[in-house]
């Protein structure tokens, strides 16, 4: 019964199938048939309409890119502009003789053959009535030239461009960036009727960051055009909007003084006002001229930049990663306060060196005859290695890592630049996950004293200096503080505060300390101390590049200058009421209070001197 | 019998069509398919700058698509049948892929780069969802029950959200359809189909306020090309100014000054028939149209001849899938259609629409061809 059942339903099937076929041929037919009417409608009655528009009344729109926003620092100085580029451009049409042309062109500005051939192949792509570059970028020189003979050149112009500008050269090159012609890959990317007709756009810092705010909104002029394509006269104008111009938080005479300050030293240093993140200085020397890869650096230039053994084009401030050096202790001794494990006041007995219990190895300290016995202010004071050995190992590692990470090590500080390194905190848990190792007591000491595998960027030890001065309030760094455009003024959002819960009375030996350092006849940089009416709090860190044997001297004049240790500093001021951080980091330095101090020392007399006079 | 096998010998036309029967080719769609994708080299040709590279790496793409084509004729229906459930679950499976890794990109996604070549699933599950719908429903008796309509209906709407959250309207429109041609020839009554039509016009204001702004300003430029003739409305109105330029007899090969002169964008891919509707005038587009239908008419007819349901319903939507793109692509470049990235079947330049199309008509071919093996 199933299958006669089944059978007859077969058939109902088949019929049924049959019929929704007839339907949707029906259906298509008639839509078909739609399709046809509309199309008599475009072409047989509308077809003089649209005739006309094509022949005669061609209208082709022609993008118009936007002016680029200007950057400035703090104080409205310029620090990217756009300025005026001339180029020679033949017009194949205009010109009669063309070889003649190109020939005593060649001759007055002593151009080489290949620049001839360049110019020809360009030539064949273009239409002969559009203009084909023969001299881009020309100098004052050649436009002089070109001035005097215009009348017997003929088809021949002087066009004008745009071009971006860095007036500070090397100064800023790691903060401002550059602008750089788009690439094919860039090109598929980028949004593309806002990007029609750009050439160039931001390949490195800020520049790159604020790409969108900078570039602006393209343009479009509507041009009418015969049959052959040839512009007639421009019908209308949707006028580009210009991109934002953007304020820094940078000081460029503050950035000026650190970067001379350097000499002839590689490193970095970032100043930090305190109350509000903004960047003051943010300097890795050497720089280099972004001048050149706007128009196209040469690559021969380019892998000169790129080879050299200082490292030009590495950004020191933002992905340089440093071993903190006893920069780390006033954090360490601050620790050891906050979980209870030592109290200010309370002594202890250095002897030159350290030995954990049932071990050879003594952990030496940097004064080989030791401290004596030395308190919390003394021991950041001094420096004593020792008294943070100790402290360290009362910690324990684990404490120490909870504690500095709060204070952003360890992780990106999220400053308004592309392509920030998070350095390292060590701990246990990372050394398993990393190394497959355990942790030993050991590197628990020498983390006490900035040494082992801790590694900071010195944009990330400011950040944490300027929170240790802000008493627990951690700060986010950034560069641009105001986007202005026609509309009005946009200010960079406020970041949200995070607060370390610290108790107050705790940072007073820190701060003590770290004003000892500056302003006592045993500080470790006591030089930058004298003559100013206010107290800068502050702390020296040397930091090994390469490891000293057990027992061996370490003597700086004998010992190759790249195996020279690194010199910090870190400082706030004034103490009392701190207005402005500051990390100083320099590649083999030697020690930190001699070569280091100072320049933060120039940095911060600088800055605030001037908020005193304004 | 002996004669027979000469005379045959001696006829090199009917060897080939014994060849091509044996290939379990079609012959009559085989011819149609060939011609339009001859026609269409010749409009690449033109639009394309008279770029022969171009034309060359349509050619690779146009081969392999054939070939692909060949050799799914090769497969038993039954075989399709069988994988039509895995084929959806890993369609399925690769969207969902694409959606995340677009997340991570932070952007439209559409492809998934497997190192040596990129894959777009989108394409993929065009085919494979009217395989699943249909396999689903030839399991039960025809015309199916609600509760398998229902069912249906959701394997029809999976792909299609997915495919539209790329965002990818277009295609996520031929999904869609794809899937209710499956319902439609499976016998769905006519009350259903007005309730939906119904439902779907009463939510209209709802899908307005779900649409991305650029598919809300496609849909105002739609309305009224003219209020935006820099911005979105230049398309339309430029391609229309070509199609009418055309005229009855169009401006001849080679001719079209809309797109020569650079007026017309996206002149090679989905604008592609506004050029050949200048250049080969009304004529043109009326045959372009003719050899369309014929392919869909040979298509229909497949469908009829097949003996169990999933082969009926797979090739019959399959046929009807190919004149909805046809016409929402030429609907957009004429002006009654909002524009959606649909490209002009065959013979839009590029990418993976074309292998898909004929892999839809290499699986027509084998239904037809594996007839007499099938059990009813």
């Amino acid at each position: 019964m199933d299958r006669v059942f089944s059978i007859k339903n077969d058939l109902a099937e088949n019929r049924l199938f049959l019929r929704r076929i007839y339907v949707a041929m029906l259906f298509i037919g008639l839509m078909s048939a739609g399709l046809v009417v509309r199309l008599m409608y475009l072409q047989i009655v509308g077809h003089e309409h649209y005739a006309t528009l094509a022949k005669e009344n061609s209208i082709k729109l022609t993008p118009v890119p936007p002016t680029r926003g200007i950057i400035y620092d703090r104080n409205g100085r310029i620090l990217a502009e756009n300025t005026p580029s001339y180029s020679l451009e033949l017009i194949p049409e205009q010109i009669e003789d063309m070889e003649d042309t190109l020939r005593r062109l060649q001759a007055l500005f002593g151009l080489p053959d290949e620049k001839i051939e360049q110019f020809h192949r360009q030539r064949k792509r273009e239409k002969r009535f559009n203009s084909v570059v023969l001299l881009p970028a020309m100098t004052d020189e050649e436009l002089a030239k070109f001035a005097v003979s215009m009348p017997f050149f003929p088809g021949v112009e002087i066009k004008t461009h745009q071009v971006r500008h860095y007036p500070y050269y090397e100064l800023a090159s790691h903060v401002v960036g550059y602008v750089g012609r788009i690439n094919e890959t860039e090109l598929k990317e980028l949004p593309m009727p806002e990007y029609q007709g750009a050439t160039h756009m931001g390949k490195l810092g800020i520049e790159k960051t604020y790409e969108t705010q900078l570039h602006g909104t393209t343009g479009y002029a509507e041009i009418e055009t015969n049959v052959q394509g040839r512009a007639l006269n421009t019908l209308n104008e949707v006028k580009p909007v210009p991109g934002a111009n953007l304020y820094l938080t940078l000081d460029i005479d503050l950035q000026k003084t650190a970067y001379d300050a350097l000499d002839f030293y590689n490193g970095a240093v970032v100043a930090i006002d305190i109350k509000t993140g903004g960047v003051l200085v943010f300097v890795s020397r050497p720089g280099f001229d972004p001048n050149p890869f706007v128009v196209g650096i040469p690559s021969e230039d380019y892998k000169a930049l790129n080879e050299s053994e200082n490292q030009p084009l590495y950004n020191r401030a933002l992905r340089g990663l440093y071993p903190p050096g006893s920069t780390i202790k006033p954090f360490i001794a601050l620790a050891g306060l906050e979980y209870d494990k030592v109290r200010a006041p309370q002594g202890l007995y250095c002897p030159g060196y350290y030995t954990l219990p049932g071990v050879d190895h003594r952990y030496r300290d940097w004064r080989r005859g030791g401290h004596g016995t030395v308190d919390m202010i003394r021991a950041i004071t001094e420096s004593c290695d020792v008294y943070f050995y100790r402290l360290a190992q009362m910690l324990g590692i684990q404490k120490m890592h909870d504690f500095l990470q709060q204070f952003g090590f360890g992780e990106k500080t999220g400053i308004d630049l592309y392509g920030e390194v998070a350095g390292l905190l060590p701990s246990p848990a990372w050394k398993q996950a990393k190394r497959k190792q355990r942790w030993y007591e050991g590197e628990t000491l020498i983390t006490g004293i900035g040494q082992g595998y801790h590694q900071v960027t010195p944009v990330q030890l400011a950040r944490a200096t300027a929170t240790l001065a802000n008493h627990g309030q951690v700060v986010t760094p950034f560069l641009v503080d105001k986007i202005v455009t026609a509309q009005g003024v946009q200010k960079s959002p406020e970041q949200p505060a995070r607060i370390i819960p610290l108790k107050a009375q705790n940072l007073d030996p820190i701060v003590a300390g770290m004003i000892n350092v500056v302003h006592s006849a045993s500080g470790t940089a006591k030089r930058i101390g004298y003559g100013i009416p206010y107290q800068i709090a502050g702390k020296t860190g040397t930091a090994q590049v390469f490891g000293i044997k057990q027992g061996a001297k370490y003597n700086e004049s004998q010992i190759d200058f790249k195996l020279r240790d690194n010199a910090l500093f870190v400082a706030f001021a004034p103490a009392d009421d701190p207005k402005i951080a500051v990390a100083v980091v320099i590649e083999h330095g030697g020690h930190g209070g001699s070569v280091a101090a100072p320049i933060a020392g120039k940095v911060i007399k600088q800055y605030l001197q001037n908020l005193h006079e304004n | 019998m002996k004669t027979e096998t000469r005379r045959e010998h001696f006829h090199p036309s009917s060897m080939i069509g014994k060849l091509l029967r044996r290939m379990h080719i079609d012959i009559p769609l085989f011819l149609c398919l060939f011609l339009t994708a001859l026609l269409s080299f010749v409009i690449l040709y033109s639009s394309g700058g008279q770029d022969f590279g171009v034309l060359l790496r349509q050619a690779a793409r146009v081969g392999l698509a054939f070939c692909l084509m060949i050799v799914l004729a090769q497969v038993n229906p039954i075989q399709f049948k069988r994988y039509s459930a895995t084929l959806f679950g890993i369609g399925i499976f690769l969207l969902i892929a694409v959606l995340i890794m677009g997340q991570i990109g932070k952007g439209a996604q559409r492809w998934l780069d497997l190192g040596f070549f990129r894959f777009q699933p989108s394409e993929m599950i065009k085919i494979t969802t009217p395989m699943m719908v249909a396999w689903y429903l030839a399991e039960h008796h025809l015309p199916p029950k609600p509760k398998q309509l229902g069912i249906a209906g959701f394997l029809i709407i999976l792909p299609t959200l997915l495919i539209a959250k790329q965002p990818d309207l277009g295609t996520a429109l031929l999904v869609a359809s794809a899937g209710a041609a499956v319902l439609f020839f499976a016998g769905i009554s006519y009350w259903f189909i007005g309730a939906i039509v119904g439902l779907v016009g009463a939510s209209t204001p709802v899908i307005w306020h779900l649409m991305h702004d650029y598919q809300r300003d496609r849909v105002r430029t739609f309305l009224n090309p003219e209020a935006d003739p820099l911005g979105r409305g230049y398309h339309i109105i430029q391609s229309k100014i070509a199609i009418g330029s055309g005229g009855i007899y169009g401006k001849g090969w080679l001719g079209s000054t809309q797109s020569e002169l650079e007026f017309l964008p996206e002149s090679s891919t989905d604008f592609i028939f506004a050029v050949f509707a200048e250049e080969f005038g009304l004529f043109g587009c009326i045959a372009l149209l003719t050899l369309y239908l014929l392919i869909i008419a040979r298509s229909l007819y497949i469908a009829s001849q097949a003996r169990d349901s999933y082969n009926r319903l797979l090739a019959s939507a399959l046929a009807f899938t190919f004149f909805v793109y046809v016409f929402v692509n030429i609907g957009m470049v004429i002006g009654i259609l909002p524009v959606v990235g649909v490209p002009l079947p065959l013979i839009s330049y590029g990418g993976t629409s074309i292998v898909t199309l004929l892999a839809g008509f290499g699986m027509l071919m084998s239904i037809h061809t594996h007839q007499k093996f099938s059990i009813g």
